[in-house]
């Protein structure tokens, strides 16, 4: 392979119903200061129906050119359809680096791609940097979060990974940005799409992110039970706050998954979390030791937690939490 | 109705320590288990089986010590089992895996393919679709639930972040699928017993099909550059005080921060 001839930067801009998810701007920031280094170029893939129009949200936030692909069979995420266009522009375009979301879609588009380019894919990358030669250091947590390593995918191309949302920073919304928007129509084949979308159901419970929280009351076994939660819940309110928690009180039923915080739930990195009854352990420190200010409650004072965190309070949540909101409430 | 269920054995990595000195991790005494998406998967088949009878073959790729997470399949219901192992796959990344993986269950008949959604050793939730590739089949990932019409067709409920999706699809497919999606059941007595008189089959590159450039190291895109563990940041301020003092103290600080007035 002649690793020569692919080069910049491509970023997958994931939209659903029209909505450039917030990942996709993260990984644009990124890839403003990946290509920079050797003097590359941003370039952001958009797939959709109709999509035409979120072409110079791109361009604002800095991608020097936009592939456009807009096709009906792009209209919602499928597997395939999105495969086969990616593909195409990977054999055209060359592409030195890929980047994409590591959400449901990012999770399930990226080794499907990955495998059709014959090339490496290293997922959920925490950190990115560009070698003197060229080649993309990625690294990423491994062992549920207990060891770091860092990827390198030297011979083959392009580079692909995905990142997870709220670890790489969007840069700033530039109108005056300019950048060069093209067109490009993939030859489907539509006998490979055998998965057929029947329904898409939006629960409520799931619609809040707490990845976009300023502020995060999380809740861990230290909170008891369901009734212990809703008193973090009350809290959390008084100071207009989301809140969210450790793995332990997912797996007892008492929070749903789409708000744990840690390796296998979200990475956040509020201004202010709170870390209520959590002992601290690797697992879930990975997705949460990035928040600005760490205030921690707990039972332990040898709990870990207490060596991440700004503020360390050795009591009992059940005690402290209620008197704390009735506190505020004053 | 045929189903092989790719299974992998890990450590348990909530058990997995790191040295308070020296930082390293301490693998030493970390009970290696069947991966927990995994064994979703395997219930999803059992329960399949279950309601139109099926044949569930699993497979696994390792060393021979793998065979405590067969026996373990067998046990739980599983009929027949494959285990991957031999030096050409050894230093494999997820492609030259699935690679391995795919060039076993191209000698095979099936209707479905089930993997977990991902390994906790690794989280990468690669391998799975990379096989639904190399064999040319339609994936489903994040899988909770399945439907199935007892002749070709799966309704399958895909988990999203916002909530889920209904999915149609005809077999021959690969799903991926969640250990939260099932509680898995526990080894029956009979089937323990069963367990330990099952033949494994244990095959090495010669019993797959495809090209050796694929596999192992030498088949890897990937490498690890370097590993190392994460530093603790610098502890704070801890106070060990009555709750009403905790509150002023915390109260203080939201004030600081000017979250409250």
């Amino acid at each position: 392979m002649d690793k020569a001839k692919y080069k910049d930067v491509y970023v997958f801009i994931e939209q659903r119903e029209g909505i450039i998810q917030s990942v996709s701007l993260e990984l644009l920031g990124k890839a403003v200061e990946l290509a920079a280094k050797h003097g590359e170029k941003v370039c952001a893939l958009l797939l959709g129906d109709n999509i035409q129009g979120l072409a110079n949200d791109c361009i604002a936030h800095g991608a020097d050119k936009v592939i456009v692909v807009d096709s009906p069979h792009l209209k919602y995420y499928m597997t395939e359809p999105y495969t086969q266009a990616l593909y195409q522009i990977g054999e055209k375009f060359e592409p030195g680096i890929i980047l994409i979301g590591a959400t449901t879609i990012g999770r399930d588009l990226g080794p499907r791609l990955s495998a059709r380019l014959a090339t490496g894919l290293t997922a959920d990358c925490t950190a990115l940097e560009m070698s003197e030669e060229g080649n993309l250091m990625m690294t990423r947590p491994a062992f549920g979060g207990n060891m770091m390593a860092t990827i390198v995918c030297k011979e083959h191309r392009p580079q692909m990974s995905t990142v997870r949302p709220g670890v790489m920073y969007a840069t700033a919304r530039n109108e005056s940005r300019k950048g060069e928007i093209i067109n490009f129509l993939p030859v489907f084949d539509s006998s490979k799409f055998r998965v057929r979308l029947l329904e898409t159901v939006k629960e409520e419970r799931n619609l809040v992110d707490i990845t976009e929280a300023n502020i995060l009351v999380s809740g861990g076994r230290g909170v008891g039970d369901a009734e212990g939660f809703g008193k973090l819940r009350e809290f959390a309110q008084t100071i207009g706050a989301e809140v969210s928690s450790s793995r332990a009180l997912v797996d007892a039923g008492i929070v749903t998954h789409n708000r744990q915080v840690g390796q296998t739930g979200k990475t956040v990195r509020p201004d202010l979390y709170f870390a209520l009854g959590i002992s601290g352990a690797i697992q879930h420190l990975a997705g949460m030791e990035e928040s600005d200010y760490i205030i921690a409650i707990n039972k332990d004072k040898y709990a870990p937690i207490f060596q991440s965190s700004d503020l360390g309070i050795v009591g009992d949540v059940k005690k402290i939490v209620p008197l704390l909101t009735e506190r505020l409430k004053r | 109705m045929k189903i092989i269920v790719c299974i992998k054995q890990v450590p348990d990595t909530t058990e997995i320590k790191l040295d308070p000195v020296t930082g390293t991790m301490i693998r030493e005494g970390v009970p290696s288990i069947m991966n927990p998406d995994d064994k979703g998967g395997l219930e999803l088949a059992l329960r399949l089986k279950d309601e139109f009878g099926a044949e569930i073959t699993v497979i696994t790729m390792g060393p021979l010590k793998a065979e405590a997470i067969i026996r373990e399949a067998f046990a739980m219901g599983a009929d027949k089992a494959i285990l991957l192992t031999d030096r050409k796959f050894a230093g494999a990344d997820t492609l030259a895996t699935s690679n391995t993986l795919a060039g076993a269950l191209r000698t095979l008949d099936f209707d479905l393919i089930i993997t977990g959604r991902q390994a906790i050793d690794g989280d990468t939730a690669q391998v799975g679709p990379q096989i639904a590739e190399h064999l040319d089949l339609p994936q489903i990932t994040y899988v909770e639930n399945v439907k199935y019409d007892g002749k070709k067709t799966l309704s399958v409920k895909k988990a999203t972040e916002e909530g889920y999706q209904i999915l149609e699809v005809e077999t021959p497919c690969v799903l991926t699928v969640l250990s939260s999606a099932n509680k898995s059941r526990y080894m029956s007595v009979r089937g323990i017993v069963e367990a330990f008189n099952k033949d494994i089959n244990i095959w090495g590159f010669e019993q797959i099909n495809v090209n050796e450039k694929k596999l192992g190291l030498g088949g890897s895109p990937t490498r690890v550059a370097k590993s190392f563990t994460r530093g603790a940041k610098a502890a704070g301020q801890l106070h060990e005080v009555e709750p009403n003092e905790a509150v002023e103290i915390i109260v203080n600080k939201l004030k600081e921060k000017y979250i409250i007035r």
